[in-house]
């Protein structure tokens, strides 16, 4: 046994409103650089539907992921180490702009400088690729609340299998969001595929960071991730992908993207799992039985066995106890109802997902029949096939068992509950027709519903005494003096080039942090020059310079008025 | 004039080119990279990147057997002068064609694709007029020199190539190569130009070819302290404040 620890989250579909405030929040930190236009660590598509970059997941077409060879050995789908050598000049499999979209900008311009007249200006869209006029054909989610669903939607690869049973009749379809970031894979192919090595997995929290020094621009990896969550940034010449916001999760704090979701709907938590097994786990021969292969690589945090030989890895006693409480491992070990994005790319993503019961609930509701009784619900996910078959599609490899046990879960809650909340006798053979005690349910209810900022977030924070940065202690906030290089940071060879030229990540020092987060009030450190520095916001007021400030707080301005007026 | 050429030009450009990779490497870790565009632009680079640097390959393997061996060597093994000009030829034309068809295409790209010719730098464009006339040169000293002999016959081995070697022995005689035709003398000189401006432009991304990936593990790990003097957050320790071991 070679336990490791691994930074997990698991996203509730059911809560999710499609608001891309995820999306925008985590742009806003991490990706709007020159370069980066195109790129979203986080995206939200409505499925069914095309996705971000359109139709990643055909990886008939992308070669993503791994593949079992005739052998039964694991190996990359792209080909192995010399097929990625001798294709080194040019991918055949990288995605082009097109296939994520063009980034653009409006001519504003044009709207300030315009001459009274009688017909309004028009802010025309420029391509932020080229400069010139574009028309604007694709975004990141363009068939968004589907959208164009007619045109788009049938050619969703996840309908394989399905396609002639699913219509897109505006009364007969179904649809529900589906929030993305990088999976922090236990296998991660993007690393596999890189041929400098400078894709690596942190060992002690499993986060998948690409080393921008050791990056040289080879871009098999963007063809390697079968998930299209690694980025090619087109200015610096090197890939970039969701860091987990590991300067945030180093002091305790939730990601960006967790820490905005408007739904509440991410859970972030630590999950123990045995290195050793994840190859084996990784290769067993039916794509059916990966999700439990990948579950049982898991370790258990309670059991004596694996707490010695986590200490003697060297993984700390906090980090168990944080495993403990983990609700990444409740919802997926305890109450088994998150499932993976995707087990068939073979990855071991480490993002899992609470399949929506809203597609069945709805139908029932339209039907006129009551939607919160378990019997109808019971009835109505044996009947309905086409989306229990899509969520398999996405979740299991279209293996429908595992998704129809989440679901009536999710319907005996709903309706346990029910009960419960207006008063009447619970009714304990709701949740023992899906296995569970009453008090199991009522659990699972509290985290899925209720549980408080601490109870979805459980992160321990880095060991201090693992951390050198200790000259931290006795400096100012490095943030000082970096908006003016931001301004500028086109070095000698090209965009970032140059010692000091690349923006630091973590901007904010360890101790401001957790001093913010230890704290009721507001400790300075936002930045100035009107630059909003989500990365460092932990959700207590608003970030500085988020909103213009009001008038009666702006020095100076009172009088001004009173005295014009 | 010719020791200046022949002799001091050429160290004065190996020097930098040593000197300025290791200051490139040591200054500029972030701009080591290939600045692929392959982003903008697929149809054309999967032609025409292949072909060149295929090509190139098989040119500079040409270089080192052309100048790096003796012609004794070859002698020794009973190799005919006529043999290995016709080896020579055999593969470097096809070489030298796949290399200045590929770089053709790619100029063409980076001329008529909009994206691509934005994305071009000033240190760019000045890097491929100059190794693109220095493989045009090449090119034309093997096809009109050697294949068609205009000009009269030179044979290399016997002026460029010892020359070549001296360098390396700190004894370059500077009329062996001012007894050359000019297309090798402009060549030569312009050779060594770019070996000067090497470390200064995207061509270091040659001394990225990741040929350990064919040996280490698929999955990288790495501790989140392995830098030394990195720790929690992103600052480079200062000196004075080093951790106590
Ligand atoms: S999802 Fe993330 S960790 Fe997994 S292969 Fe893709 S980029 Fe790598
Ligand atoms: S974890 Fe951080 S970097 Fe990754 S998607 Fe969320 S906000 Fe973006
Ligand atoms: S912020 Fe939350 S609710 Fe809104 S789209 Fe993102 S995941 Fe869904």
């Amino acid at each position: 046994m070679r336990p490791m620890a691994q930074m997990a989250m698991v996203m509730n579909l059911d809560k999710c409103i499609g608001c891309h405030t995820c999306s925008v929040t985590c742009k806003q930190a991490w990706t709007n650089r020159s370069g980066m236009e195109y790129v979203w660590f986080n995206n939200v598509e409505t499925r069914p539907g095309l996705g971000y970059p359109r139709g990643y997941q055909d990886q008939e077409k992308w070669k993503g992921g791994w593949t079992l060879t005739k052998g039964g050995r694991l190996t990359l789908r792209a080909g192995g180490r010399l097929n990625k050598l001798l294709n080194i000049f040019s991918n055949p499999r990288m995605p082009a702009m097109s296939d994520y979209y063009e980034p653009w900008t409006y001519d504003y311009e044009t709207l300030l400088t315009a001459p009274a007249q009688q017909n309004f200006p028009v802010a025309r869209p420029h391509s932020l690729i080229s400069g010139k006029p574009v028309n604007i054909e694709w975004s990141a989610n363009w068939d968004d609340d589907l959208g164009g669903s007619l045109e788009h939607a049938a050619k969703d690869p996840m309908l394989k299998g399905i396609e002639d049973k699913v219509t897109f009749e505006f009364d007969q379809t179904f649809m529900f969001y589906l929030p993305r970031i990088c999976e922090h894979c236990l296998n991660p192919s993007c690393a596999a595929s890189c041929p400098s090595g400078a894709i690596y997995k942190r060992e002690e929290d499993g986060i998948v960071l690409v080393d921008q020094d050791r990056c040289r621009g080879w871009r098999m990896c963007v063809t390697g991730c079968p998930y299209k969550k690694v980025y090619f940034n087109h200015k610096t010449g090197k890939a970039e992908k969701c860091t987990f916001c590991y300067p945030r999760i180093e002091v305790g704090i939730p990601t960006v993207c967790a820490e905005t979701c408007v739904g509440r709907l991410r859970y972030i938590g630590l999950m123990l799992y045995d290195a050793d097994k994840v190859l084996e786990a990784a290769s067993v021969e039916d794509d059916h039985d990966l999700y439990e292969a990948q579950r049982s690589v898991f370790l258990d945090p309670f059991d004596p066995e694996v707490q010695r030989e986590a200490e003697r890895a060297g993984i700390p006693g906090d980090w168990v106890a944080a495993a403990q409480r983990s609700p990444v491992n409740a919802l997926i070990n305890t109450y088994k109802v998150a499932l993976p994005l995707h087990p068939e790319y073979r990855t071991m993503p480490m993002v899992w997902y609470i399949p929506p019961l809203s597609p069945v609930v709805d139908v029932v509701k339209d039907t006129g029949h009551d939607a919160e009784d378990s019997d109808n619900l019971f009835g109505a996910i044996d009947a309905l096939r086409i989306p229990v078959e899509y969520l398999a599609n996405l979740f299991t490899a279209g293996d429908t068992g595992p998704v129809d046990a989440v679901l009536r879960k999710l319907a005996a809650m709903r309706s346990y509950m029910r009960d419960i909340n207006l008063g009447r006798d619970p009714q304990a053979h709701i949740p023992a027709a899906v296995g569970m005690t009453e008090e199991e349910m009522y659990d699972m209810f509290r985290l899925l519903a209720l549980a408080k900022y601490d109870e979805r977030y459980v992160i321990p924070t880095a060991h201090a005494e693992q951390a050198h940065g200790l000259e931290e202690l006795a400096t100012d906030c490095p943030v000082t003096g970096y908006d003016d290089e931001l301004l500028d940071i086109s070095g000698p060879f090209g965009e970032g080039s140059g010692r000091g030229n690349a923006t630091p990540v973590a901007i904010e020092n360890f101790h401001m942090l957790q001093q913010r987060q230890t704290s009721e009030t507001l400790v300075g450190g936002g930045s100035s020059a009107g630059r909003v520095n989500l990365l460092n916001w932990d959700g207590k007021g608003a970030p500085d310079g988020m909103f213009p400030t009001s008038r009666a707080d702006r020095p100076g301005e009172d009088e001004a008025e009173e005295s014009g007026s | 004039m010719s020791t200046f050429l022949w002799v001091i030009y050429p160290y004065i450009c190996l020097a930098v080119f040593v000197v300025g990779h290791v200051w490139r490497y040591r200054y500029d870790k972030f701009g080591w990279t290939t600045r692929s565009s392959q982003l903008y632009e697929s149809r054309l680079l999967r032609i025409g990147s292949p072909l060149f640097h295929f090509g190139m390959l098989g040119v500079v393997g040409g270089h080192v057997l052309g100048l790096l061996f003796p012609q004794d060597w070859t002698d020794a093994v009973g190799l005919s002068h006529e043999a290995y000009h016709v080896i020579a030829l055999a593969g470097g034309i096809p070489a030298g064609i796949a290399a200045v068809v590929g770089l053709a295409i790619l100029v063409y790209r980076r001329r008529t694709v909009g994206p691509v010719f934005s994305a071009t730098t000033v240190n760019d464009k000045v890097m491929y007029a100059v190794l693109g006339t220095v493989i045009v040169l090449g090119m034309w000293n093997t096809v009109a020199g050697s294949l068609f002999t205009i000009g009269g016959e030179y044979n290399y081995r016997d002026g460029v190539s010892p020359w070549f070697r001296q360098i390396f022995w700190f004894q370059p005689d500077a009329s062996l190569m001012a007894a050359a035709p000019v297309g090798f003398r402009l060549h030569a000189f312009l050779a060594f130009t770019l070996i000067a401006m090497w470390p200064f432009t995207r061509l270091v991304h040659v001394f990225s070819a990741p040929l350990g990936y064919l040996t280490r593990p698929w999955i990288v790990y790495r501790s989140r302290d392995e830098r030394p003097g990195r720790g929690t957050g992103t600052r480079a320790q200062k000196r004075g404040w080093e951790k106590v071991q």
